[in-house]
């Protein structure tokens, strides 16, 4: 075992893990994050995303030994700690981007990555940038109408 | 917010919060690993296992073998249990197996302390076998003296089925003067859900009794089936279903649950987790059955359908799993669509092989039935040079109709009215002469498809479902149901559903999302479309009994009669003048607490139905083809659906664009490959092409509202629906803009390529 400290959703952590681990089971397993959802655990489907030092990251495939010293972020870490929502999550819930909810937390983070950028995106490059990301149940749309809206929000409070 | 209203879903904050938990998330972080350890031979019998290499992994607490495991053998499909012999599930395997059917059967499994442990045991376990040869095609495994995956069935034939209408015969029919026949092969390829959960159980025993909790459409079934493979009573099995992470009629299947409550039980009860790779989940659950489908139809140069032949061969690899049911429904989807005026003579046949084992996916051989039925009819009104619609309107399935070989009657039909709507959205006759008789590299087209789908599986089958309507004090209610939230929204449905009827405000009834078979009323659950149109119909049954009762006791407290009041947002008010008299939660209080009346107001009913109706509807899409590299791009899609009336319409769109993505992917992309031995060739999320966002268009999606005498809230099904079209549409427009009717799927650039050079249509150096 190896102890390592990193910041989990604006807190310190310290904790033990096995060098063999990843990120993913460091969070689910010992720090109860289970919003990180392993869909493939080869890097394959997206499920697992969270934000490293501010980039959207496949937890499954990278070693939670590689995440000492860095910020991680996941969506239990966006809701306000009143249980309000963040504006992404709450147009995932009113644009119906949510259907079985398992790809759900992953894409979250990754809109949060898009949405932190400040940039405006088209249709298509917001498209290009959730690709790391297998759905099976919306066929994407409402999930692109809602990281478009939220964007576009952002977009016009940044340039106001 | 009742019946039409756009409310959103009510579990919607619990997922985008991460604090839905779905199975993986509840299991005891102290459970034990279990790891199935798999053939690595398509066709075979162990001769004898060697554990020594094995049992030395530290962390390893024991190794069972399918020479440990009971005798008995069970059943796998999510079907309600026949009680007629002759209607049963065919039980075709133990807990582990000896005789080996598929690469990666499982015949052996580890319990470690971890799963590095688990797996690394399982790979060090060797394996002695008798191999005979493996048959990933139906004709070598068909053929003379080929080895019988079960020696009851011969020729690896599980069944063959013929259907013909009384009175004429095909040949008959078509000797009429001038009549046009046209024949076609069109196949299908073996494809997999990919629901993004992995199949996930944890089993342990608690107060005498195996506790299941597993991601699972049908956790009643469940109990079933881990009880017979068990041999143990079935309330000794409780089976508990959280949240799941998509199921698609994967998870409409009982596949290692069984082996969990079993290794549980050999461990003292001990927590065992049991989850699959995603590896194993392609190759070693369930897949999308290929068909081979030959269609001949003799017609009139009018356009009238007189006679016709269907010869269906499904693939159904290893196991019997559901059977011959599926290649049923891709058989009678051919009559059912549409009418010949004299002679329709079919024959169904499900064949053994070797590769991954067919069940139920979204659309239940549908997808399969339609893409060649759909395909054909677009051919023959070429032959007889007839606009694919109106030679569809002419012969296509109407009101009143009662299928001959099912007896499922049509209630309600909107399919011409989706047509039009289609071809008005796609501007059809514009476009269609715009791309007629094009040449050059990149054409464009326009096609269709249609469809219809029957909305529960009466009187086939059973149909029974059941609901539990609980007051609190403070006048909101608990609704369960054994009709389970698979991803779909049926949780928030049944919320609009219980507002609609009970006079209660949505935000005061609960929906219990997890089903606890100890707890929850009896209903088969999620497959079939089924949900809302039988299982809503228990609720509706139950909620008016639950108002009877709640104005009963209403009537003592106000001392009026029962039929002068009504419940209206959450109050009882006078029938005639409108007036609030009693607050839902007064009620409550007063029912809960009397020192004369207490009395708890529940109410609880089964509906058992042996009606069903009909959805139907049609996609258009327009597509452009580059023909030197084969490559199809979708420039607009659209699903136009009478489902009856919507009860949620957003959540209704959001259901249909995951089926016309899944559509679009068993059309150009998807393909589960085997090598000659039956190995998995592409078992992951890279080799296997699973739409991505890039990969997939604007989805564009419009309802017919008919209100269905039959169903609960004039609704009819819609949950398999959306994923039936697409395919066959785009091969239709793919064939308006080059001429090349390309009759395999999926439709992807190397295909498409091998077709454009026999066409003609590119040189085979790959110039022009």
């Amino acid at each position: 075992m190896k102890i390592i400290n990193m910041i989990v959703n604006e807190k310190p952590v310290e904790v033990a893990i096995d060098e063999r681990e990843s990120l993913a089971d460091t969070l689910r397993d010992r720090l109860y994050l289970t919003s990180v959802k392993k869909g493939c655990e080869v890097g394959e489907c997206g499920a697992c995303t969270v934000l490293i030092d501010g980039e959207a990251i496949d937890s499954c495939i990278y070693l939670a030994v590689w995440a000492a010293g860095k910020r991680i972020l996941t969506v239990e870490g966006i809701t306000k700690p009143n249980g309000e929502l963040d504006p992404i999550q709450q147009a995932f819930v009113d644009e119906c981007a949510v259907q079985c909810g398992f790809c759900t937390p992953g894409l979250i983070m990754t809109a949060v990555e898009i949405v932190g950028s400040g940039r405006k995106y088209t249709r298509d490059e917001i498209r290009r940038l959730i690709s790391g990301h297998l759905c099976r149940c919306t066929g994407y749309q409402n999930i692109i109408n809602a990281i478009e809206r939220v964007v576009e929000e952002t977009h016009k409070v940044v340039s106001k | 917010m009742g019946i039409g209203v756009s409310m959103k879903r009510v579990d919607a904050y619990e997922k985008v919060t991460g604090r839905a938990k779905y199975t993986d998330d509840l299991a005891p972080k102290d459970a034990l690993v279990a790891v199935v350890v798999r053939s690595t031979i398509a066709n075979g019998l162990i001769k004898s296992f060697d554990m020594s290499e094995a049992e030395k992994v530290p962390g390893v607490v024991k190794i069972f073998t399918c020479f440990d495991v009971p005798q008995i053998k069970f059943p796998t499909p999510g079907h309600p249990w026949s009680t007629d012999i002759s209607h049963q599930d065919v039980s075709d395997r133990m807990l582990l197996n000896r005789r080996v059917r598929i690469y990666g059967d499982d015949i052996a499994a580890v319990v470690a302390q971890d799963r590095i442990a688990a797996d690394k045991a399982a790979r060090l376990v060797k394996v002695e076998y008798e191999e005979y040869p493996v048959y990933t095609r139906m004709e070598d495994s068909m053929a003379d003296g080929a080895v019988l995956n079960f020696e009851e069935y011969k020729e690896n034939i599980l069944k063959k089925t013929c259907f013909k209408n009384e009175g004429a015969s095909f040949d008959d029919a078509a000797k009429e003067d001038g009549i046009v026949v046209v024949e076609g092969l069109y196949d299908t390829q073996t494809v997999q859900h990919c629901h993004i959960e992995p199949p996930v159980s944890f089993a342990y025993m608690a107060n005498g009794k195996i506790v299941v909790v597993s991601s699972t459409q049908i956790p009643h079934i469940v109990r079933r089936v881990c009880g017979q493979a068990l041999g143990i009573p079935w309330g000794k099995v409780r089976v508990i279903k959280p949240y799941i992470g998509g199921g698609f009629g994967n998870k409409q299947e009982v596949l290692y649950e069984p082996l969990n409550a079993w290794l549980t039980s050999q461990l003292g009860g001990r927590a065992v987790k049991l989850e699959l790779t995603r590896e194993e989940t392609f190759a070693f659950t369930r897949v999308r059955h290929a068909m081979q489908i030959s269609l001949k139809t003799a017609v009139r140069k009018d356009g009238q359908l007189v006679a016709r032949k269907c010869t269906l061969y499904s693939n159904q690899g290893g196991y019997a799993s559901h059977g011959h049911a599926i290649v049923m429904n891709a058989t009678s989807i051919q009559r059912m669509l549409y009418h010949d005026e004299k002679a329709i003579e079919q024959e169904a046949c499900t064949v053994f092989t070797n590769i991954s084992t067919g069940g139920a996916m979204r659309g239940y051989g549908i997808p399969q039935g339609i893409f060649a039925l759909e395909s054909h009819m677009d051919d023959v009104a070429l032959k007889i040079g007839m606009d694919p619609i109106e030679f569809r309107k002419k012969n296509h399935m109407q009101n009143g109709f009662k299928d001959p070989g099912t007896g499922i009657p049509c209630h309600s039909i909107g399919l011409a009215e989706c047509i039009e709507k289609g071809k008005k959205y796609i501007k059809w006759d514009e476009k269609r002469k715009a791309y007629a008789n094009r040449t050059g590299d990149i054409r464009y087209g326009v096609g269709m498809a249609i469809f219809c789908y029957k909305s529960c599986v009466a009187p086939i089958a059973l149909e029974t479902a059941s609901c539990r309507i609980v007051l609190n004090q403070d006048g909101s209610v608990q609704v369960q149901m054994g009709a389970t939230e698979i991803g779909q929204g049926i949780d928030t449905a049944y919320t609009q559903m219980a507002a609609e009827t009970l006079g209660i405000s949505a935000d005061n009834v609960y929906v219990i999302s997890t089903q606890d078979t100890d707890v929850t009323p009896f209903d088969p659950a999620a497959y079939a479309s089924r949900q809302a149109y039988i299982s809503g119909t228990a609720l509706k049954q139950t909620a008016e009994i639950f108002v009877e009762k709640v104005l009963a006791f209403a009537s003592k407290m106000l001392d009026k009669p029962c039929d002068t009041l009504l419940i209206k947002n959450n109050s009882i008010v006078d029938k005639n003048s409108g007036d609030i008299l009693l607050s839902m939660e007064n009620l409550a209080m007063e029912a809960f607490y009397s020192l004369t009346d207490s009395v708890h107001i529940t109410a609880e009913s089964t509906y058992h139905s042996t009606d069903n109706t009909y959805s139907f509807g049609a996609c258009f899409v327009e597509i452009e083809i580059d023909i030197p590299v084969g490559k199809i791009k979708v420039l607009d899609i659209i699903n136009v659906h009478d489902s009856g009336v919507l009860i949620n319409p957003a959540l209704a769109e959001a259901q249909v664009h995951g089926g016309m993505s899944m559509s679009l992917g068993f059309g150009l992309s998807e393909q589960l490959l085997f090598d000659g031995k039956a190995r998995p060739l592409n078992n992951n999320l890279l080799d296997y092409k699973l739409p991505t966002s890039v990969d997939t268009p604007e989805l564009a999606v419009d309802f017919v509202e008919t209100v269905d005498p039959t169903g609960p809230y004039g609704n009819k099904a819609l949950g398999e629906t959306p994923a039936l079209p697409s395919a066959p549409a785009i091969r239709n427009a793919l064939l308006y803009a080059t001429g090349v009717a390309v009759n395999s799927l999926p439709m992807n650039p190397q295909k498409l390529v091998e077709h454009f050079k026999a066409a003609g249509i590119i040189c085979k150096d790959g110039g022009k």
